[in-house]
């Protein structure tokens, strides 16, 4: 069944793909998408048995942990490793959420893409990623992780630029491939510098070997990496940053992130899946499967704290000026990858897992429920265009609220009312609270000053959608309607979970017999206990998300509540700090000027200078031209290739006799 | 003939001749001339593919021996025979060269129209010579055949290349046949240090003088490196391609430049480790710059076919720098490598070849939106670039996986350099796609494009099989090269041992 989960997708990607025109003749565009969705609905449920079987029904350690090895993949003396799926509740977590998103995403890819030529291949490339993130997921070695990684990135390139003849969609993708080798530059050394350490790739050798290196190990056992010189435990941070360099690609992490807000050029049911829900989640996954070698060096756990800390703020930032829907949104995705990361930075594993699992829910919600503004505005994507929506498209106003309150965080402390944000995002702040570290309270108070303005430009996104008076043009606004059912239903159910996820699962996630439900899944030292101290919080670090969210919602709706008016003055008052959250920091312009410009630069250099005039000058059409003039004037005595050969024997001649003297 | 053995290999190498043989004589009209010429070339490559699968059918992998073993007294009198066989080095190069040689007479069919005959005769005499010399077991053999592809190539670029056809091929001739020199008088050298012999086999066993070494593994090298091509004697190669046929650029990357590699396994290391161990560093650098160097060169590039040479240089330099790690993993990895490029440039000099025949140009800004005319185009043209920029689960990514984790094991300075081929690859590959397939289909003569014929299409499957399935099970792969690759490593190491043994007992008896 578990095979079936990973597989049915491939299947959907090659029938929709390959078979959909030739099967189902004029009908191909109905048939790849009934296929696809068919087969991705029937390994969501799959999922679902398989996340109770393993995360809540089983007890004992065999039924909460096991392998299916598939076939070997590559063995050169010790450098092995196979195909197989290890399934445990973290594996299963990312099933349910995989699945699940990718599913109502198929659904909804239905209603959204009706007008558009290439539906076939749409439907595929969304089961192809989703068969490369089932695979990433499952993978019981790095390799295959890494397989997965790279295979995300293909079916997020391939989608980004799926509407190839936008220049802008095709620059996108570029740069989103590209950025993530730079991280999989790190993640691919990482795994390099695993085996020399560990000597085996498959997750359960290398998580055993961990813990010997760092206590006993060969007395004065030495790594060399680059200019250092390691002992074993700076080894294990050496290779925990250089695997987190890789986190930090796919989860857009700061300093990284610039690839994740140009890829809302592709269409929005992509953004909903894999550029909010599922790929850009796989750093953190990546953290929490790994917790194992993490948590053996602190100096790494910092440095995650750190940038997950300084992302969660940055992108918070940045969203508050954005204009376009989209990519405020994906700012928000970036803000809370953010937060789960110093959850994990702070060894609360299952806080960061369980936000990553409601956050998937609500912020596919907000992106489908931003699709279906879209739609209704023929495919505006500026919210100065917006406005005055409310009325006519109710039902998605209502979807999007659902997932704001959700984003924001928004319940009663101390009882069990909330939205699913409010029990993960809470759990988050509390454990980083509860670290007791100075990083820890950096990230805190980095989280406390992300989640007001995480509130604010929510409901800035709300009022500058629905609730501000319409500044489309008439024509626009007399198309203005309501989606199909078949992309509303999707949003139905995924407010389901964005409402209630968190309640139903936080006993289990990160409640207080949290350990029984991940099982030897996550592990955590003894010493940190910050998820343990969440519980026991002081009662304002309990309150303070939730009045920082009301004071943030209340600013939103003070400032845009009759028109973008006071927004721009404020905007102009601010000037400088302004552009510079408009311009997100600068950092494209930035990378532009150190690396994309350079590149071309130097490459011309090269080509130009370096092969043209040095190596060709000085080589062949230097010799030649030499050769020219000298065998002009030797043709005066002789003529004819022979010469030539008689040359090259006689200094063969001469060098033989010179080796043979050398020689004795 | 020292054992009765059928002589497999004799006839593999050889069965092109025959072909060529059959093409020779074919008379009548120039149009029928041609057409029999096609189908004789096609007929024979192919029976010579199947008979290299009976190669590969005998050939036992457990073992590190040369197999299939023919061994003929050619010149007794100074010890040249004709001797041939195949060992878990050579084995799949031979099938390669004999793969890849019918699917070029495919690409060739309706885009040469001249001296059909003589195009086709100049390829199987050119199979001959790949085939032969991944086979030769004697040093002079391998000299005879390792110059003997030269000809057809020089011959196939001057006649059928493009307008700067003469210039390209000089510069082609002249590169090479200066390497060769060098090598022929470092192949005299070893034939009379090892006492008179020319076996490769005994040579490969024979432990030369360390100052021998030293100055024959330069010699060697000055070939080998210009075959690879490494930078900086690199320049011959884009304007080569630029200017050969499709065909023949095929050939060029997918069999010329293992020939520099191949050479490196087979003599460098066996016949000369300690110098091998000591120049290591050197073709480190060498490699290094050429990974990050052609990258970026590539990257300006205006040309297609350019742009895939100066990549290939960039993979090329993965496996240098592999080879001279020498650990199972890198030497595996390099051979894998090898294989791979062999089959994903040769698909993308081919993929090249598909839009020049309907267009007569390589200039990449001509072309632009091809993904709506032709989207069998741009999936096979996606496929491929994906192989060349390492995607997991196709050919390169095992090959570059295994290399970088044998560098990494030797040098993480290398490794890390090495890796920076993984961004810059990414860069140029997918910037050339987007600029050929990608984008608003605007121009009147690239919106006329047809998609692959079926004749195309059946060029390109056996290919992205075989890419898919080294990607995903290349045990299949790696088992027949093991055990000689082990015992290459092993054999290297002990000699590096010796050699350390013998200067510390020589300074302790002092």
């Amino acid at each position: 069944m578990e095979a079936l989960i990973v597989f049915l997708p491939l299947v959907g990607a090659l029938v929709a793909g390959f078979g959909g025109r030739a099967i189902a003749g004029h009908k191909g565009d109905l048939f790849a998408q009934i296929v696809s969705s068919g087969l991705l609905v029937l390994a969501a449920i799959f999922a679902w048995i398989t996340f109770i079987n393993v995360g809540i029904l089983a007890h004992d350690a065999a039924d909460k942990a096991y392998t299916i090895n598939l076939l070997h993949w590559v063995a050169v003396g010790d450098f092995a490793f196979d195909w197989a799926l290890r399934i445990d509740t973290l594996t299963a977590v990312m099933l349910v959420v995989v699945t699940s998103v990718s599913s109502v995403v198929h659904i909804y890819s239905i209603g959204y893409m009706h007008h558009d030529p290439s539906i076939p291949r749409f439907q595929a490339y969304l089961s192809l990623f989703t068969f490369m993130m089932l695979m990433l997921v499952t993978a019981d070695n790095l390799v295959q992780m890494f397989f997965g990684w790279e295979g995300v990135g293909l079916a997020s390139y391939l989608l980004i630029g799926f509407w190839y003849k936008k220049p802008s969609a095709n620059a996108a993708a570029i740069k989103a491939f590209v950025v993530n080798r730079v991280g999989d530059f790190g993640f691919a050394l990482g795994i390099f510098g695993t085996f020399v350490m560990t000597g085996s790739l498959g997750f359960d050798a290398i998580f055993a070997a961990i813990p010997g290196i760092v206590e006993g190990g060969d007395a004065g056992q030495t790594f060399q990496f680059l200019w250092m010189t390691l002992t074993p435990q700076e080894a294990i941070t050496c290779i925990c940053l250089l695997l987190f360099m890789g986190a930090m690609g796919k989860s857009a992490q700061l300093g990284l992130h610039t690839w994740l807000p140009d890829a809302m050029e592709g269409p929005t049911p992509v953004s909903a899946l894999i550029h909010a829900a599922t790929m850009v989640t796989a750093g953190v996954f990546m953290v929490c499967r790994l917790s194992p070698i993490f948590e053996y060096s602190e100096t790494a756990l910092t440095v995650v704290t750190f940038v997950g800390a300084m992302t969660a703020f940055f992108a918070a930032t940045v969203g508050l000026t954005q204009n376009d829907i989209k990519r405020v949104i994906a700012y928000s995705t970036c803000s809370q990858l953010g937060y789960m990361f110093f959850a994990a930075g702070v060894s609360a594993y299952p806080a960061a897992m369980f936000h990553l699992f409601t956050h998937a829910f609500f912020k596919a919600l907000l992106f489908l429920g931003a699709g279906s503004v879209i739609h209704a505005v023929s495919d505006e994507q500026d919210m100065r265009k917006m406005g005055g929506l409310a009325p006519h498209i109710k039902k998605t106003m209502v979807m999007m609220w659902i997932g704001s309150l959700a984003l924001g965080g928004i319940g009663i402390p101390g009882t069990q009312i909330g939205f699913a944000g409010f029990f993960s995002k809470d759990a988050i702040l509390e454990s980083a609270y509860g670290a007791h570290t100075g990083i820890g309270m950096f990230a805190f108070w980095m989280g406390i000053a992300a989640a007001v303005m995480t509130a604010f430009y929510s409901w800035r996104l709300l009022w500058m959608t629905f609730h501000t008076p319409a500044r489309a043009d008439e024509r626009v606004m007399a198309h203005v309607h309501e989606s199909p059912n078949v992309m509303l239903v999707p949003l139905y159910l995924l407010a389901i979970g964005a409402v209630f996820a968190g309640v139903v699962f936080a006993p289990y996630f990160t409640g207080h017999h949290f350990a029984e439900f991940w099982g030897d899944s996550i592990k955590i030292l003894e010493e940190h206990k910050a998820l343990e101290n969440a519980h026991h919080v002081p009662v304002w670090v309990k309150m303070l998300p939730l009045v920082v969210g009301i004071i943030g919602i209340a600013g939103a709706v003070w400032v845009y509540r009759s028109g973008l008016e006071r927004g721009r003055r404020i905007g102009e008052f601010w000037g400088p700090f302004y552009q510079f959250s408009l311009n997100k920091w600068y950092f494209d312009e930035l990378y532009n000027f150190l690396f994309v410009r350079p590149a071309f630069a130097i490459g011309r250099f090269f080509w130009k200078r370096g092969d043209g005039q040095t190596i060709d000058g000085l080589g062949p059409d230097g010799v030649a031209k030499t050769t020219a003039f000298a065998a002009g004037r030797l043709s005066l005595l002789q003529t004819g290739y022979l010469y030539h050969y008689a040359f090259a024997m006689l200094i063969g001649v001469v060098v033989l006799v010179s080796f043979y003297l050398l020689a004795h | 003939m020292s054992e009765a053995t059928f002589p497999l290999l004799s006839l593999t190498t050889f069965a092109p001749i025959v072909g060529a043989i059959f093409v020779m004589v074919v008379r009548g009209t120039q149009e029928e001339v041609a057409r029999n010429a096609r189908w004789l070339a096609l007929v024979a490559t192919t029976t010579t593919f199947l008979l290299s699968l009976l190669v590969l059918a005998n050939f036992d992998g457990s073992t590190a021996d040369f197999q299939l073993v023919e061994d003929v007294p050619w010149l007794p009198s100074i010890g040249i025979s004709y001797k041939m066989g195949v060992d878990g080095i050579s084995i799949w190069f031979v099938l390669l060269s004999t793969l890849l040689t019918p699917l070029c007479i495919l690409a060739s069919w309706n885009s040469i129209k001249t001296r059909v005959r003589e195009y086709m005769i100049a390829f199987l005499i050119l199979e001959t010579m790949m085939v032969g010399m991944f086979c030769a077991l004697d040093m002079m053999l391998f000299y005879f055949f390792f110059e003997g592809v030269l000809l057809p190539m020089y011959l196939i670029i001057g006649v059928w290349g493009g307008a700067r056809r003469i210039y390209a091929s000089f510069k082609f001739f002249l590169y090479t046949l200066l390497g060769s020199i060098l090598m022929l008088v470092a192949l005299i050298a070893l034939y009379f240090a090892a006492g008179g012999t020319t076996d490769i086999p005994t040579l490969m066993q024979t432990s030369f003088p360390y100052e021998l070494q030293m100055l024959c593994w330069l010699a060697f090298f000055a070939s080998f490196a210009v075959k690879v091509p490494m930078w900086p004697v690199h320049t011959w190669l884009p304007d080569a391609h630029v200017e050969a046929p499709t065909a023949g650029s095929v050939i060029l990357a997918g069999v010329l430049l293992k020939m520099g590699g191949y050479g490196f396994l087979r003599f460098s290391i066996p016949m000369m480790p300690l110098a091998s161990d000591a120049y290591a560093p050197l073709v480190f650098v060498l490699s290094c710059v050429a990974v990050v160097y052609t990258s970026l060169v590539a990257l300006v590039q205006e040309d297609m076919k350019k742009l895939i040479a100066y990549s290939s240089i960039a993979h090329m330099g993965f496996v240098t720098a592999a080879i001279f790690s020498m650990n199972e993993t890198a030497v595996a990895g390099s051979i894998i490598q090898m294989l791979s490029h062999g089959l994903v440039s040769g698909a993308l000099f081919l993929c090249v070849g598909v839009v020049y025949d309907r267009l007569h140009t390589r200039e990449i800004s001509r072309y632009g939106g091809l993904a709506t005319n032709m989207p069998r185009y741009a999936l096979v043209f996606m496929f491929f670039t994906m192989a060349s920029v390492g995607l997991p689960g196709t050919s390169g990514f095992v090959g570059e996986f295994l290399i970088l984790y044998g560098a990494f094991e030797n040098n993480t300075w290398v490794a890390s350099f090495l890796a920076t081929g993984l961004i810059l690859g990414a860069c140029y590959a997918l910037y050339l796609y987007r600029r050929v397939v990608f984008g608003d289909l605007t121009k009147d003569d690239v919106k006329a494009m047809l998609d692959m014929s079926p004749r195309e299409i059946a060029i390109f499957a056996p290919l992205i099989v075989l890419t898919l399935w080294m990607g995903i099970y290349p045990a299949t792969f790696l088992d027949p090269i093991e055990a000689s690759v082990t015992h290459l490593v092993e054999t290297y190491d002990a000699a590096l041992a010796a050699a350390q043994d013998g200067a510390v007992s020589v300074a302790e008896s002092q």
